[in-house]
């Protein structure tokens, strides 16, 4: 029953990581790349989210829902990149910090606007609301497993596209030396933008997977934004693969303490201790994760430089 | 510098004036508006004094006001309310969750160190949400303000001038500090850390006594504002507020003196304006749709700040 227990939260945990590693991804290119800090990121993930709840009612589709919510993200990355962010990158980490402030203020209230403050609910099409027998005992909602499945395909063709490309290629050169990037002639600019949209995209795609299970809400990317900056300082700026193994290990570390850190504390002190002290201890793991990583590796566990 | 000082004089003067003007007009609401953007104030110039003159970004300034609201209300739960042991407790609660944050996140730089604090500020957040005992997610109402010999807080007007005297005493700290041998190294070190080091100074450990001044300093305001508000909540820590802060500080001018305070007054005003006073009920309603591209633009477009129409910098 434990085991069976802790396998089901340890399979929430990856599934929380994959959906952080997605945001984390496009993030850590943008910061590496770019050298630009986008709080805004997290306003990405809830378009996505709201795109793809608003284009499965209007189409009445799930699948369409969803590639038109992916669409729509990149395409919204794509114009507040050009319109808001192109003049900042420039500037310091400062101004970019408040800049994407500002835009979050915005974004938060324009989709209370159009979709209310209300929590929205969607459902899912038959085919990914039942579950599956993992282990004898231990049934696991299919959806869940889906997304852990779709996350570690990305991460795989993130891989090979940041590995194998041309673009990867430009990708890593421009991570480890911007300026020699462009005097080589290569169209950064351009390089910037694609790279933007596809951190879009991803974050959209996590927004829009993540929308099912827990609330679609204004202000549902921020609270994951914070999170997704844990996984990149322990991760390391700039490299996907440390977004991934920070992801993963942020997701199992968060999930895996709030399932168990208040049984656990009740063995070593009195229960009524651990019911007041579990779930503050909990929340703050992963963030005294971040501290010791820090003391031990300022840079991350990967760095690309 | 003479213009400055009737500046200054002038200001402070308005500010004196204004309880009895309000009272007299029946416009209490000013006093208490008022009251608001000082607190505030308080913690934005404590703010500058790392970010204007130490070059730190530290997006994690509400941890202090929520470190300093809840020693007050802690304290004012368990049935003391004396005012010098509460404010005590916020001061130096609030420069020991500096000390903590900052030995860990002065260690590195740029944007590591914009995230970070941002994170142990999140984290002091979920810590404020899980205390059960203290309200929680929801909060608690502070049952009454702290107790002082001689002066009562209760008083609305004398609570006015409490505020408006520590102000005024944080501004000429930060003033002091920035002008002493300490501030010296501090601004030495954000402009050139290099060169700081070639002559001999480690900026480390002078970078971490500022941090954990402006720290003690926003866990003065956090004490104010619990007394404020009467109202404790999680709230106080929430990511928000330290972008908001962040935000009086750049709008009025950063490194200057003048800078949070004009910022303070700034932010706080423009954001009443737009919540309340403006005529059409969609913007009242909507009033972050407007702030936040108002404040896209004052980075774009207005990188010195209030305190920059003025000319030259004190910093």
């Amino acid at each position: 029953m434990t085991f069976i227990l802790f396998f089901e939260q340890l399979l929430n945990g990856v599934q929380l990581g994959v959906t952080l590693f997605l945001m984390a991804a496009g993030l850590t290119l943008v910061l590496g790349i770019m050298n630009f800090v986008n709080l805004a990121h997290g306003s990405l993930y809830m378009v996505g989210a709201y795109l793809m709840v608003a284009a499965t009612q209007w189409t009445g589709s799930y699948p369409l829902g969803v590639a038109l919510g992916l669409a729509g993200t990149l395409l919204v990355g794509m114009a507040v990149e050009v319109a808001a962010l192109r003049p900042l990158y420039a500037r310091d980490h400062l101004d970019q910090v408040l800049a994407t402030f500002g835009l979050i203020l915005f974004f938060n209230e324009l989709v209370a606007i159009i979709w209310g403050r209300a929590s929205l609910y969607t459902s899912l099409p038959a085919w990914l609301q039942g579950h599956v027998e993992l282990l004898p005992g231990s049934i696991y909602p299919v959806y869940r497993l889906t997304v852990i499945g779709v996350g570690l395909f990305v991460a795989f063709v993130l891989w090979y596209v940041v590995t194998r490309t041309r673009l990867g290629m430009l990708i890593r050169a421009g991570a480890s030396n911007r300026t020699m990037v462009a005097a080589l002639g290569v169209n950064i600019r351009l390089l910037y933008t694609v790279v933007f949209g596809f951190g879009a995209a991803l974050a959209g795609l996590a927004g829009l997977m993540a929308g099912p299970i827990y609330s679609v809400q204004p202000g549902m990317g921020e609270l994951i934004l914070i999170q997704v900056f844990v996984v990149i300082v322990i991760g390391g700026i700039g490299s996907v693969r440390g977004a991934l193994v920070g992801a993963l290990i942020v997701g199992i570390v968060d999930t895996l303490g709030r399932a168990f850190l208040k049984p656990l504390l009740g063995h070593v002190i009195s229960p009524p201790a651990a019911e007041a002290a579990g779930p503050a201890l909990a929340s703050m793991l992963i963030y005294l994760l971040m501290a010791l990583v820090l003391a031990v590796k300022p840079a991350g566990l990967f760095t690309s430089r | 510098m003479k213009t400055r000082a009737i500046l200054w004089g002038a200001f402070v003067l308005l500010l004196a004036a204004l309880p009895p003007v309000a009272l007299e007009l029946g416009q209490p609401f000013y006093l208490d508006l008022v009251r608001r953007i000082m607190i505030f104030a308080i913690a934005a110039i404590s703010l500058n004094l790392i970010l204007g003159y130490g070059g730190m970004v530290s997006f994690g300034h509400a941890a202090y006001l929520g470190v300093g609201g809840y020693a007050v209300g802690i304290l004012a739960f368990h049935g003391f309310d004396n005012g010098l042991l509460q404010w005590g407790a916020a001061i130096g609660g609030s420069a020991l969750v500096a000390l903590a944050i900052g030995a860990v996140s002065i260690r590195t730089s740029g944007v590591y160190f914009i995230m970070i604090t941002l994170a142990f500020t999140q984290m002091l957040y979920y810590l404020g949400v899980s205390l059960e005992e203290y309200g929680g997610d929801d909060g608690m109402r502070l049952r009454t303000r702290s107790e002082f010999p001689l002066v009562d807080l209760k008083d609305p007007v004398t609570f006015y001038y409490v505020v408006l005297g520590l102000m005024l005493l944080s501004i000429f700290i930060v003033f002091k500090l920035v002008n002493s041998r300490f501030g010296m190294v501090l601004r030495a070190a954000k402009s050139n850390e290099a060169r700081a080091l070639a002559i001999g100074f480690s900026p480390y450990p002078y970078r971490l006594a500022a941090f954990v001044i402006a720290g003690a300093m926003g866990g003065l305001a956090g004490a104010l504002l619990v007394n404020h508000t009467s109202y404790l909540t999680p709230d106080f820590m929430h990511w928000t507020r330290s972008g908001e802060i962040m935000f009086m500080v750049i709008l009025g001018g950063m490194a200057t003196h003048a800078g949070p305070v004009a910022g303070a007054f700034a932010f706080l005003l423009v954001e009443d304006m737009l919540s309340a006073w403006v005529p059409l009920a969609f913007v009242r309603e909507h009033w972050q749709l407007f702030l936040g591209p108002l404040l896209v633009l004052s980075v774009l477009f207005f990188r010195r700040g209030l305190a920059g129409i003025f000319g030259k910098h004190d910093g």
